[in-house]
């Protein structure tokens, strides 16, 4: 079963074409990263799914309901979603638990608040003011609220935007526990290891089109790329492309006694193949 | 909804405390006012009428607009700018239990203002009750209804600031001048006679009348403008810009910036 099903999406602001005729398929369970440029309309088209802008034409189907309906039936659609905004910045004078409680009440089948604070990690911080915590927990706060009402489909904008390696880490973690429950996830995001860690399938938008739709493995023909060998021989690095290393290797192998000098395989990384991609390379 | 709306309530109110500046801004203020006020002018308006007196009636009116008007004018626009609307436009929170949750915190900053206010009036500048139970009936609705008024058109207003941080030296302003031109702080028939109409449009004006016929003596009535209370006026036009304020508040509600 689809979850989210678009067709030629169009959404322009004065003279930009914002959102140029995108179709996207999400499919239930999966995590579906958009990657973007700035301004690249990964945002715009988030926010469309959200039901927070109108699209100027295109059909839109998000748990088999048009987001840009308003009214009961609305509601009954929000109580099955959760949406992490790009920045909120409360005031910031309720604790982690009082906020979250309350926000619970908003959803016929909330999460135990409890669960949900030791899930984000935020556990020593039950009691604190927000305006007191990080900006990493207040984003993980945010991540919270998100899934407060147990969504069946959760939009997160990028997510880790300002968190430390750790963090960001254990924010993974989060999500692939929201994956075993089988929630689907929209993610956008700047960061390519994420995606490649998270994402069944990546979409590259640049000037509000889609370039490509693939897993991160085959995104821009990375699993058929050519490697690139690399070892040390007379004082001088060599280098060689080749589709199959594995040849390569065993040559080498052959020809030195012991310890190729140096040798790497490397395959383009995800971020090599995104910056060629969006023509940045 | 309404089980929500009054959650909303309990959490704004909690909100409001946590805030050491509004709660100082919000019930200190008039204090401070109703003492400066108190002190400069010791006259007497008329028998048994202090200036203290006529104040204190103008200065409940105006914690009517200060609690609701500006207090919401200024709010909402920064809940807009923080993000903090757009998160709840995402949950399935009906519009009707934020606009609970905002009377609600209304009504009970405005309690405890009106409140303060009494009690350093009677204590300090030895401002007098109505003991008349008619008096406390029309004290009575012209809260209930004021403050309705306030926050609807508070409410309504918080689409005019175009940025939070901008709301309060907008909001501010149109208050302050209301307030002169309304007769709070001098008495308003030695208002020009512009000043009076144009304050007449506005509900100020007629919070204060009316708050003037609860804590002045009936025998004063014949010094306002039209020599009577004009009771029944008063409740009209009070109870048409809450009618105005709350198809306002609807039709101009914006969740985020753009």
């Amino acid at each position: 079963m689809n979850v989210i099903e678009v067709q030629g999406l169009h959404k322009s602001y004065a003279e930009t074409k914002a959102v140029d005729g995108i179709d996207l398929t999400i499919s239930q369970g999966e995590i579906f990263a958009l990657l973007g440029p700035n301004g690249a309309g990964k945002t715009t088209t988030v926010e469309i799914l959200e039901g927070f802008r109108k699209a100027d034409s295109g059909s839109i189907s998000v748990l088999g309901f048009d987001p840009s309906q308003r009214g009961v039936q609305s509601r009954i659609w929000r109580n099955r979603i959760g949406i992490v905004l790009q920045s909120t910045a409360d005031a910031g004078d309720l604790t982690v638990q009082e906020t979250l409680s309350h926000f619970a009440k908003y959803y016929s089948a909330p999460r135990d608040v409890d669960e949900v604070i030791t899930s984000v990690g935020l556990d020593e911080k039950r009691g604190a003011l927000i305006r007191t915590l990080s900006g990493g927990q207040r984003r993980r706060l945010d991540v919270g609220l998100g899934i407060i009402g147990s969504p069946e489909l959760l939009f997160l904008d990028e997510p880790t935007t300002g968190f430390d390696p750790e963090a960001r880490r254990a924010f993974w973690a989060l999500i692939e526990s929201l994956r075993k429950g089988g929630t689907t996830i929209l993610l956008t995001t700047h960061y390519l290891d994420e995606a490649e860690a998270l994402a069944d399938r990546v979409a590259v938008i640049t000037r509000g089109k889609i370039l490509e739709v693939s897993t991160p493995t085959q995104l821009g023909g990375r699993a058929s790329a050519k490697a690139r060998i690399q070892w040390k021989s007379d004082g001088v690095i060599h280098e060689e492309l080749s589709d199959n290393p594995t040849e390569v290797v065993r040559r080498l192998a052959s020809q030195f006694p012991g310890e190729i000098p140096e040798l790497q395989v490397v395959r383009p990384s995800l971020e090599d193949i995104y910056l060629s991609m969006i023509g940045e390379k | 909804m309404i089980a929500i709306g009054i959650a909303r309530g309990g959490l704004e109110i909690r909100q409001f405390m946590r805030q050491r500046e509004s709660v100082v801004f919000t019930l200190a203020f008039p204090i401070i006012l109703l003492a400066i006020f108190g002190s400069v002018f010791k006259t007497t308006l008329a028998e048994g009428v202090t200036f203290s007196q006529y104040f204190v009636a103008g200065m409940i009116a105006s914690g009517l607009v200060n609690t609701g008007f500006q207090q919401l004018a200024i709010i909402i626009p920064m809940e807009r700018e923080f993000g903090s609307l757009k998160r709840l436009r995402g949950t399935p929170m009906h519009l009707a239990s934020y606009f609970i949750g905002k009377s609600i915190l209304v009504f009970v900053s405005m309690a405890i203002q009106v409140l303060l206010l009494l009690a350093a009036g009677i204590i300090f500048f030895g401002v007098k009750l109505p003991t008349d139970p008619y008096k406390w009936l029309t004290f009575t609705w012209l809260i209930i209804l004021g403050s309705a008024a306030s926050t609807a058109l508070g409410i309504a207003f918080a689409a005019v600031p175009k940025s939070g941080r901008g709301a309060s030296a907008v909001v501010s302003p149109v208050v302050i001048v209301l307030q002169f031109f309304s007769g709070v702080f001098f008495v308003f028939t030695d208002l020009p006679g512009w000043m009076q109409q144009v304050a007449a449009i506005f509900p100020l004006k007629w919070m204060t009348q009316g708050m003037r016929s609860v804590f002045l003596p009936d025998s004063f009535a014949t010094r306002e403008v039209a020599g009577t209370w004009e009771t029944e006026r008063t409740f009209m036009i009070l109870l048409a810009w809450l009618i105005v304020g709350i198809f306002l508040a609807i039709r101009t509600f914006k969740w985020s910036r753009d």
